[in-house]
């Protein structure tokens, strides 16, 4: 995010501080990062590895470093701490300047682009094409619950392998009516 | 706790608010054609600013949208508005944004709203307020709207908050949305819908509708998945009033598509005939999206022309019926 030099009119901070959200491109091709899903998948390494790194604070927080730099780079990912890249075609919605995890506002410009930055591809465009391109538009049915503030700097992949993710989404259908609520962390 | 059916209200019970009998409920329920209208609060503290403008609407429209600071500019609470219309014997749907307010909020203006009796609400997330008055301002975006759709549901249905807590009287007003059916991506903008239409949303109103064979694109895409039956549509209408309006829809308002075709019979006309050319095609528009097949209605938005908007209906076809409330005995959602 804040590699693209902020233009004068935007609202953008001062280098150094966080940087509103803005459209983020990811750098990977849809295609390699829907088969390095598999990579990331949860296996009895990982779970033991996130045992371990649960024990250690100086140990998760180097980690989550790490995937910060490469995910930051990668997805432009802001580390809300609960990963939806793998049912959004690999483009990260925490970068729309709205927040939206459940799809594009009204306000796409007609070329696709974002209503809040013109000169950036919305985000929610790039990931229909992306998902649509592999064959994942069903994952942009899915429904999104609300965001847990609490979980924001923390490691998407460690809470992944620990199986804190089920229930980040739902299905769109009948059983989708569950009520949204967020589950009860400690 | 099992999942209601998405769009469909449950049986009333006891200790849920009942707000079946009420305009625009009875209206959509009974298969008819809707008619809403909408008006921005004042800039200020005065409430006859609204009043003036909501008068020559009464007896014209099942209700009025009040809007939650349109644009990201500031004017009076959208729920005071509503109030005011509701005093005023004028049913209102009251718009809710998620720019302004987080989820404690969000909910608590919910329950408010249906406290004074407010029948209907539009959820949506709000324009961002780089735009607006206030581009120093923070956005809070803390839910989307479909998640906001999703909460006042689960709030009506479950009586339950995002939290989980029970509610100790379940809200009974309709919940509404919008969709633009013309901003990319073209492929995702009726499975949106139906995300909001599983998520809570019972109507939907949409982008103003001047590309008349991409929105009856955008319906056939509806219907073909059903969505017409469980959210009732109602297309986005208004006239253009002069050609410095048309440049500003076509340049200053995101997501909004004039085709060259409006542009050219707006230009073809003596400067002194543009307002009126702005309305016959707002009323040929009208005219064709009734033809329509799933189309449940229209919302007329003429900012700052609010007066004309009963001559567009009359001259669409829309008057001489019954728009008034229905009478409470007519509806009700057990009823259909």
């Amino acid at each position: 995010m804040s590699t693209r030099t902020p233009r004068s009119s935007s609202p953008d901070a001062a280098p150094g501080a966080p940087a509103w959200p803005r459209p983020a491109r990811p750098r990977l091709p849809a295609r390699l990062a829907y088969r390095l899903q598999r990579a990331v998948a949860p296996n009895p390494a990982y779970r033991w590895l996130a045992g371990v790194l649960g024990r250690s604070p100086a140990a998760y927080r180097a980690f989550t470093a790490a995937e910060r730099a490469a995910k930051g780079a990668v997805f432009g990912c802001r580390m809300c701490g609960q990963c939806t890249l793998p049912v959004t075609g690999y483009a990260c919605p925490a970068t729309c300047p709205k927040q939206l995890r459940n799809g594009p506002c009204g306000g796409v410009g007609a070329d696709g682009s974002c209503e809040v930055f013109p000169d950036t591809r919305c985000v929610w465009v790039t990931a229909y094409e992306r998902a649509e391109r592999e064959g994942h538009v069903a994952d942009l049915l899915l429904l999104q619950r609300p965001v847990d503030h609490r979980r924001a700097g923390q490691s998407a992949w460690v809470s992944y392998w620990r199986g804190e993710d089920e229930g980040l989404w739902a299905p769109a259908g009948p059983a989708g009516a569950r009520p949204p609520a967020t589950k009860a962390r400690t | 706790m099992g999942p209601g059916r998405p769009g469909r209200r449950p049986a009333a019970r006891d200790e849920g608010q009942d707000m079946s009998g009420t305009g625009l409920r009875a209206r959509l329920d009974a298969g008819g054609f809707a008619v809403t209208a909408e008006l921005g609060p004042p800039r200020g503290a005065d409430p006859g600013a609204l009043l003036r403008k909501l008068a020559p609407l009464r007896g014209w429209v099942d209700a009025v949208n009040i809007t939650d600071n349109a644009g990201a500019q500031v004017r009076m609470a959208s729920w005071a508005g509503s109030l005011l219309a509701a005093q005023a014997g004028i049913e209102p749907v009251m718009q809710l944004t998620c720019r302004d307010r987080n989820r404690l909020a969000l909910q608590s203006d919910l329950l408010a709203a249906a406290a004074m009796g407010i029948p209907n609400v539009l959820l949506m997330t709000g324009d961002h307020p780089r735009f607006g008055d206030h581009p120093d301002g923070k956005p809070v975006f803390d839910l989307d709207s479909v998640q906001l759709l999703w909460a006042a549901r689960t709030m009506r249905d479950e009586g339950r908050l995002l939290s989980g807590r029970a509610l100790t009287t379940r809200p009974g007003w309709l919940i509404g949305a919008v969709e633009n059916p013309f901003a990319p991506p073209a492929g995702y903008r009726a499975a949106r819908l139906q995300k909001k239409a599983v998520a809570g949303a019972e109507f939907v109103q949409t982008q103003f509708v001047f590309d008349v064979a991409a929105f009856a694109r955008w319906m056939a895409e509806v219907t073909g998945l059903g969505l017409d039956g469980r959210c009732r549509i109602l297309a986005g209408v208004g006239p253009v009033r002069s050609l410095r309006a048309l440049d500003h829809m076509r340049t200053g308002v995101p997501g909004l598509h004039i085709p060259d075709e409006v542009g050219r019979r707006l230009r073809a006309v003596p400067e002194d005939q543009v307002a009126e050319e702005g309305v016959r095609i707002c009323v040929e528009i009208i005219e064709q999206i009734r033809e329509i097949p799933g189309v449940s209605g229209v919302h007329v938005m003429a900012p700052g022309y609010e007066q004309g908007i009963p001559e567009i209906l009359e001259r669409a076809g829309l008057a001489g019926r019954d728009l008034r409330p229905a009478a409470p005995t007519l509806g009700g959602a057990d009823a259909h």
